[in-house]
């Protein structure tokens, strides 16, 4: 049981841990050798020059200071938050489709065990193809599909490539969930007579939830890093993925620029796990384990 | 209904087919009639089918040979007619529901109304001594309490035979001979018919009008003692020589089972496979 101190704790832990990450990069940066650490000529640690390690206060400040030079410009940290609700759009867009492919996938080889043993492997292997190659052939697929008033647009591509990676984890972990209750379990619902459908129902999908919730975790985490990769190699305007790069061309010039962005693919990861925990707290009772006399 | 045999066993022959070697002979050519009401108990070593048998029964498997019939109808049909409750040595609740909704179960799978479901679990609840505990979840009762859900569960549907596959093995000795004195009030008041397997010769003869005796490899049935202790089962029946005598009388066909009670007695009387408590 947490209760109100384990959260309090765990607050803290986090807090903690981002405290220490801090002193480690300015300590680094204090006592680091301008040049960085080179072993036989194998760059081991970075250089500590305020180019390629800026100073935290300089991260921070840069982030509340306008984009750019030109007359009404937003600050960095409301363009930046902007651009990541965005891609937070579009990645729930994507793990939402990863979900429902993820869990009929499962269903499908729950219910034949052929279809396991025939797609399982396709699936793994499907993970296996690297991102990058994969987001140019969806956009020009994407460009050829018309369905009636709808007209494809390039977030829908970084969509579909964000499904693609977060159906991988949802898929297995349904699957598992729904082939986790035990012979007792499946032969008292054949001793009721009760076919593939209630049993799905009344026993394999409430069953599944403990299973179910850390692969759409995964899932989430997956989907937020397609969303980014997808934005970066589409080109698609308006998201994170966009600004990760853009900021990133200043570097030279302004290097504190760059990590606004980073921060706030970091702060998306969270809220997304934050929601997907809210979510199991709907589904509590599902999560109790049964002690077996 | 009731005039109908509630189990009848011809010549039923069950084997488990091995990928390798010549497999298992589970049963063997075993013919047995249960008639309606009656308790029925099966005892043997490991091995001598009567798990196999009850599952036959169930229709959670089916004989290589020979027929089973409940009630009249082939073991199938009376699975999917519910003619028949079960219930197994781990109670096998759905931890997510209550206790209440756990005995509801077979009832709402079968779209029985939900007032019709509710008196039901009610009298249910009250049968099996739980009314207290009916929002409580599974993993926050004790082992027999579990068992007393699975019990009330199996009789959601008022079914006219019970099959038990040693509900209260895995109890401790007190809460046993609580449960066993509560099983025979449950089906005195019930007049179910019960397919009883056990490995407890006490238990079976306390509990039963006939113990069936079992031999394993292949599996058999040597012997068929009649109990006939009466319908007044109390905690007191246990001290009878009556039932000292049944004990004595079922601990003796064990004796002659091949790798029953005779054939490995330690010094403590004990043997491997049955329990002689």
């Amino acid at each position: 049981m947490s209760g109100t101190g384990g959260t309090l704790r765990r607050i803290a832990l986090g807090a903690l841990a981002l405290v220490l990450l801090a002193a480690i990069w300015e300590g680094y940066k204090a006592v680091g050798p301008a040049g960085g650490v080179d072993l036989a000529g194998l760059q081991l640690l970075p250089r500590t020059t305020d180019l390629a390690m800026p100073h935290i206060h300089e991260m921070i400040a840069r982030a509340l200071e306008p984009v750019n030079s030109s007359a009404g410009s937003a600050p960095v940290w409301t363009s930046v938050l902007l651009a990541a609700l965005s891609s937070l759009g579009t990645a729930s867009v994507g793990l939402l489709l990863g979900a429902v492919v993820g869990i009929t996938l499962a269903l499908v080889m729950q219910r034949l065990p052929i279809a396991e043993t025939a797609m399982l492997p396709w699936l793994v292997l499907s993970q296996t193809v690297p991102l990058i190659a994969l987001a140019p052939l969806i956009v020009s697929w994407g460009g050829r599909v018309q369905i009636g008033a709808l007209e494809w647009e390039r977030w829908m591509s970084v969509a579909v490539i964000a499904a693609y990676l977060a159906f991988f984890p949802i898929a297995i972990g349904a699957l598992r969930g729904l082939q986790s209750p035990d012979r007792n379990h499946t032969e008292l619902f054949h001793s009721y007579a009760a076919g593939w459908w209630r049993t799905l129902l009344y026993l394999r999908l409430p069953a599944s939830v403990p299973y179910l919730l850390p692969a759409l975790r995964l899932g989430a985490a997956s989907a937020i890093i397609g969303t980014v990769v997808a934005e970066v190699s589409t080109g698609a305007k308006g998201g994170i993925g966009r600004l990760i790069i853009e900021y990133a061309q200043s570097g030279s010039s302004d290097p504190a620029k760059a990590y606004s962005p980073i921060a706030a693919a970091v702060l998306m990861g969270l809220a997304a796990a934050g929601i997907v925990a809210l979510a199991g707290l709907g589904v509590k009772r599902y999560r109790r384990n049964e002690v077996t006399a | 209904m009731t005039t109908l045999d509630a189990v009848h066993v011809n010549q039923a022959t069950k084997r488990f087919e091995a990928k390798k070697g010549d497999g298992v002979t589970a049963l063997d050519e075993v013919n047995l009639t249960i008639r309606a009401g009656e308790f029925v108990s099966l005892i043997g070593p490991s091995g001598c089918g009567k798990s196999t048998l009850l599952r036959l029964i169930a229709d959670l498997d089916q004989p290589t040979a020979g027929s089973v019939t409940v009630f009249g109808k082939t073991a199938r049909q009376a699975r999917l007619d519910q003619d028949y409750g079960i219930a197994f040595q781990s109670a096998g609740l759905l931890p997510w529901r209550t206790v209440a909704a756990n005995i509801e179960l077979p009832l709402q799978l079968h779209r029985v109304a939900p007032a019709k479901r509710a008196l039901k679990v009610a009298e249910l609840m009250s049968l099996v001594g739980l009314a207290d505990f009916a929002e409580s979840f599974p993993d926050q009762l004790s082992g027999g309490m579990q068992q007393r859900v699975a019990i009330a569960r199996s009789l959601a549907e008022s079914p006219e035979l019970l099959l038990m596959d040693e509900p209260f093995g895995a109890l401790d000795e007190m809460t046993r001979e609580r449960m066993q004195t509560e099983l025979v009030r449950i089906c005195a008041e019930t007049g179910a018919a019960v397919v009883f397997v056990t490995h407890s010769i006490p238990e079976a003869v306390f509990l039963s009008d006939r113990v069936v005796v079992m031999s394993p490899r292949p599996g058999r049935i040597v012997a068929i003692v009649d109990v006939a202790l009466g319908e007044a089962r109390g905690e007191m029946l246990r001290e009878e020589e009556g039932f000292f005598d049944s004990v004595t009388e079922v601990r003796e066909a064990l004796h002659r089972v091949p790798g029953g009670a005779g054939e490995t007695v330690r010094p403590d009387g004990a043997a491997r496979g049955v329990d002689l408590r």
